[in-house]
């Protein structure tokens, strides 16, 4: 599925705002950007598995609360990070 | 008052260029020196707005249990010299880990992340301390002894391990925390910065949030050494900078301690204090800063020396200006101005 990389994660992705990524479940489509983009997960996951307090992750436009959430392969993941200075 | 006893030989002075590494809220700077310490060329920013890769974390919570995250890496010592790639790092909220390969990966430290007493000696986890948060820092290691290890928490005070980490025990005597309801408290000091000297491992020195103090082991009661101040000054700072080798010197810059804690320098005069005598004596050192109205803030992590002859000292101030000294203190000079907030300054390769 297509995942939407916010502006301050894209050091990882070579640049790319865009990716393609799989999973059936958000922890799986993580786990996968993971492995295709090492350090990229606990940019935006904590070590309790709580997602970071300055990051959303919306599910065609629902916000995901929590990694359990499921995902179908035609899904829209949008990442959004909050950045300092308003 | 005696002398601080010198366990080693004492070095050589540095000669050549001083490398300045400037960390700022935005990233880091370099200001790297002529020969002579006379020019000094700014280069930067480094990493604008990045995180490292591998930080440390703690370990994830049993189910149903609540885990600790690590906010940010607040501060990094590197390990004996016997030990090479070894690193401490103490982070937010209080926790210290350790690397062995250079910091690429970490570990904690259990003996203090896991005791039982930790929650006790921060005061809970809802204990904000600093504005940047509670916070492990002024990781100390033994230049004798690999395993013997000091740490200063904010709020916490200052702990003693001799097993490398695995046991701890708080080492607070005489400190004032007059914030806390309790007369002389075991533990939930503010510690500030605290520093031993490599020549003299038995010296300690702190700067508290309560006072500056001194501490030769194997005494267990500081002294406050912040008593011989001007009053009209106080005692109250964040950094305490140690002469590379002479342990019976060293530098703090006094901030307003007042009923608010502005944090600046008070009465809007900036300037250094040096003690050449283990802190019985302090003296001021403001020429070249500003005569009034410079009110600076310098973080515990912003000031430093180098190890040349005489010893250069430098500091950084939360409003992105470095100051320097190539007389030890006597004359201040600005090498860089219009930075971010100044978060520490370190001399490279010392």
């Amino acid at each position: 599925m297509n995942v939407l990389i916010p502006s301050q994660l894209r050091d990882y992705t070579g640049g790319r705002a865009h990716v393609e990524a799989r999973g059936a479940t958000l922890a799986g489509l993580l786990a996968d950007l993971e492995r295709r983009y090492p350090g990229i997960r606990f940019r935006m996951i904590d070590e309790q598995d709580a997602i970071r307090r300055h990051i959303r992750i919306f599910v065609n436009q629902q916000q995901a609360r929590d990694l359990g959430a499921a995902l179908a392969a035609n899904d829209e993941v949008v990442i959004v990070g909050a950045l300092s200075g308003g | 008052m005696p002398k601080a006893k010198t366990a080693n030989g004492t070095p050589r002075p540095a000669s050549g260029p001083v490398t300045l590494l400037v960390g700022t809220r935005k990233g880091a700077f370099f200001i790297r020196s002529d020969r002579a310490r006379r020019s000094w060329t700014l280069a930067g920013p480094h990493f604008l707005g990045n995180i490292v890769n591998h930080p440390p974390a703690f370990p994830k919570a049993a189910p149903g249990e609540k885990g600790l995250s690590v906010e940010h890496v607040f501060w990094l010592t590197p390990g004996h010299s016997s030990e090479p790639g070894a690193w401490y790092a103490g982070v937010s909220p209080p926790g210290l880990f350790r690397s062995d390969d250079g910091g690429v990966t970490w570990e904690g430290v259990s003996g203090f992340n896991a005791n039982p007493m930790r929650i006790v000696w921060i005061g809970g986890e809802q204990e904000q301390g600093p504005p940047g948060g509670a916070t492990l820092h002024s990781i100390n290691v033994d230049p004798r002894d690999p395993r013997h290890l000091y740490i200063g928490i904010s709020v916490g005070g200052a702990f003693e391990s001799s097993d490398r980490g695995e046991t701890w025990r708080p080492l607070n005597q005489g400190v004032a925390a007059d914030f806390l309801p309790v007369k002389d408290p075991e533990y939930g000091h503010d510690v500030h910065c605290m520093r031993l000297h490599p020549l003299a491992p038995d010296r300690l020195y702190q700067q508290n949030h309560c006072g500056m103090y001194r501490l030769d082991r194997p005494g267990e009661r500081w002294e406050r050494m912040g008593n011989a101040m001007p009053k009209a000054i106080g005692d109250i700072g964040f950094p305490l900078v140690l002469h590379p080798r002479d342990p019976d010197t060293l530098w703090v810059f006094p901030m307003d301690g007042g009923t608010v804690w502005p944090r600046v320098s008070p009465d809007g005069k900036p300037a250094a204090y040096v003690s050449r005598d283990g802190g019985r004596n302090w003296r001021r050192q403001d020429k070249g800063l500003p005569a009034k109205q410079g009110w600076f803030t310098v973080k515990r992590q912003a000031m430093c020396a180098d190890a040349r002859d005489p010893v250069g000292v430098y500091f950084g101030t939360t409003s992105g200006e470095v100051w320097m000294s190539a007389s030890e203190g006597e004359r201040w000079t600005s090498i860089a101005r219009h930075l971010p907030e100044i978060y520490s300054v370190e001399v490279a390769g010392r």
